[in-house]
């Protein structure tokens, strides 16, 4: 490989960061608009209708508004973690991305192209592992802020956060049986054919427990212990002011879009549009399509649902959902090693 | 070339957080280097192909572990002046093991079976082999046993740790969830005629 090549590869691959992260930076932006709109609508209100047509720039002029916030850093905090904590909680978030592949693509060449920035053969636990680290940016605010609400906010956050990474371990775990690999490419591929073909229908418990579980993870409501406004103020992020504050709800909706699509990716069949002859629907609008759903979803539990109480989000979370999983990893592989059974669940496992 | 150059800049960086590790005086700090180190280790299994190995260091260490740690060096309220005094005292037993994981790394190093450049000159694999497949073949056929073993092991400490930590407290209320949701509106509601 000699320079230039190198300074191509270089340039290819910036410009995949830019594609990736442009839109997602735009979506971010316009799903808190969407959640205004959308929780307007279920409480028989307007929403945010007045800068521009039907409210259209109301993110863009809150994106100033921030800007021009001053921030607040408090005397008695550490100055360098208080600074870097938004960064550490944005940065995972996006960096997840990297390998959500967003369709296939043959603009390049007669072979299919997976539109992913890296198309790894572990990369589902790539993004297991590096949506794990968000716990960090959270943890970080909570302790360098420098306040009890602060503290008891990422102590929520960090505690919630482990507790459902395991229960959503074990469901991915499910879907691993099914399709064989570990590679997002592969198990997207596995659930091609037909919505018949999805894995929500063998893994219905799973798939539920999963997008709660994200819900947890992401600290959405109904989950929302960490922000707990009617009793921590506004929990890790209650010193932050200005653009650091809108990092941390950056971050947060960027995640909560992560498993949006991760949902539609693991059990929703990915880019496969559900009939054969929707077929002429290209793939990437199919999982755009299916993310938009998940993330309407997400904005229908918060206007939906009251917020759990500390005890009763410990329980769903080691006592409902994690023994859920754990049978249900059980019950796959006990299928799947059955003479009689295996022929029936072999219709989802095309590794066969 | 570039794969030399990159393991320097993973080995150089480890060694350098695990100093910051121990050199800084605020325990956040140290605990932060830690999560450094980590990464950069692997960062190493990566260049070795152990892309499996380098995922599930940072999943177990940096996102499980480390959090745990944080949580208790964020609950102490450590002195950082105090943390300083006395270590004078500790030196020697501090040194001893120093000195012997020294000779220990030193002699097994320079014993030929790590010298030999057969292991850290290996050629890379072609894309199809996959070594999270290879890795699980190997463990559930070969290595069944001891993984069940270390299984086994780890459950018993996991049922250990809750037995030391449970208190059971008389005092306590517990809500019965399956009553609550069984409730109906006639077990809490009374029509009285006025």
């Amino acid at each position: 490989m000699n320079l230039l090549d190198m300074a191509l590869q270089v340039i290819i691959w910036a410009v995949e960061i830019v594609a990736v992260v442009l839109p997602l930076a735009l979506a971010v932006a316009y799903t808190t608009y969407a959640e205004r709109r959308i929780i307007g609508w279920m409480q028989v209100r307007q929403g945010c209708n007045r800068v521009g047509p039907w409210g259209l720039f109301q993110p863009l002029a809150d994106g100033l508004k921030m800007f021009m916030k001053e921030t607040i850093i408090p005397a008695r905090s550490n100055k360098f973690l208080f600074v870097a904590a938004p960064v550490l909680s944005l940065m995972p978030a996006f960096l997840a991305y990297a390998v959500v592949p967003f369709g296939e693509t043959s603009l390049f060449g007669h072979e299919l192209h997976v539109m992913a920035i890296a198309d790894l053969n572990v990369g589902i636990l790539y993004v297991m592992a590096i949506s794990s680290l968000a716990i960090y940016g959270i943890l970080m605010a909570g302790w360098a802020s420098n306040s009890k609400y602060a503290l008891i906010g990422a102590i929520r956050a960090t505690s919630q956060m482990i507790s459902y990474e395991i229960a959503m371990g074990f469901s991915i775990v499910c879907v691993l049986i099914l399709a064989g690999s570990l590679s997002l490419t592969d198990i997207v591929h596995a659930q091609a054919g037909g919505i018949l073909h999805w894995y929500f229908i063998p893994l219905f418990p799973m798939f539920i427990v999963y997008f709660i579980s994200g819900a947890a993870e992401t600290n959405r409501s109904p989950f929302d212990l960490p922000e707990g406004e009617a009793e921590l103020v506004a929990g890790f992020f209650v010193e932050y002011s200005g653009m650091w504050f809108a990092v941390f709800a950056l971050a947060e909706y960027a995640a909560m879009i992560l498993i949006a699509l991760m949902t539609s990716i693991l059990f929703m069949g990915g880019w496969n549009p559900p009939f054969e002859f929707l077929s002429f629907i290209p793939g990437t609008v199919w999982l755009l399509m299916k993310t938009s759903f998940f993330i309407f979803v997400f904005i229908w539990f918060r206007a939906t649902f009251p917020r759990y109480r500390y005890d009763q989000l410990m329980r769903l979370g080691w006592k409902v959902f994690l023994p859920l999983a754990m049978g249900w990893v059980a019950v796959i592989g006990i299928f799947t090693y059955t003479p009689v059974l295996s022929d029936f669940i072999g219709f989802w496992q095309p590794w066969r | 070339m570039i794969e030399i150059g990159f393991f320097y800049l993973f080995a150089g960086m480890a060694v350098f957080a695990a100093l910051g590790v121990i050199l800084s005086a605020n325990t956040m700090y140290s605990a932060m280097w830690l999560i450094l180190c980590f990464f950069n280790a692997s960062g190493l299994f990566f260049l070795l192909d152990a892309e499996f190995l380098g995922i599930v260091l940072i999943l177990i260490y940096v996102g499980a572990v480390m959090v745990l740690f944080m949580f208790v060096v964020m609950m102490l309220e450590v002195n950082q002046a105090q943390k300083r005094e006395g270590w004078l005292n500790y030196l020697p037993v501090g040194g001893m093991i120093a000195l012997i994981l020294f000779v220990e790394l030193v002699a097994a190093s320079t014993s030929g079976i790590f010298s030999t450049g057969e292991m850290a000159m290996a050629s890379h694999l072609g894309a199809e082999v996959n070594n999270t497949v290879e890795i699980g073949k190997i463990l559930y056929t070969e290595y069944l046993l001891g993984f069940e073993i270390a299984a086994i092991i780890l459950l018993v400490a996991l049922v250990g740790a809750i037995v030391l930590t449970l208190r059971e407290r008389k005092d306590a209320k517990y809500q019965d969830i399956s009553k609550q949701v069984k409730v109906r509106k006639e077990d809490r509601l009374r029509k009285v005629s006025m």
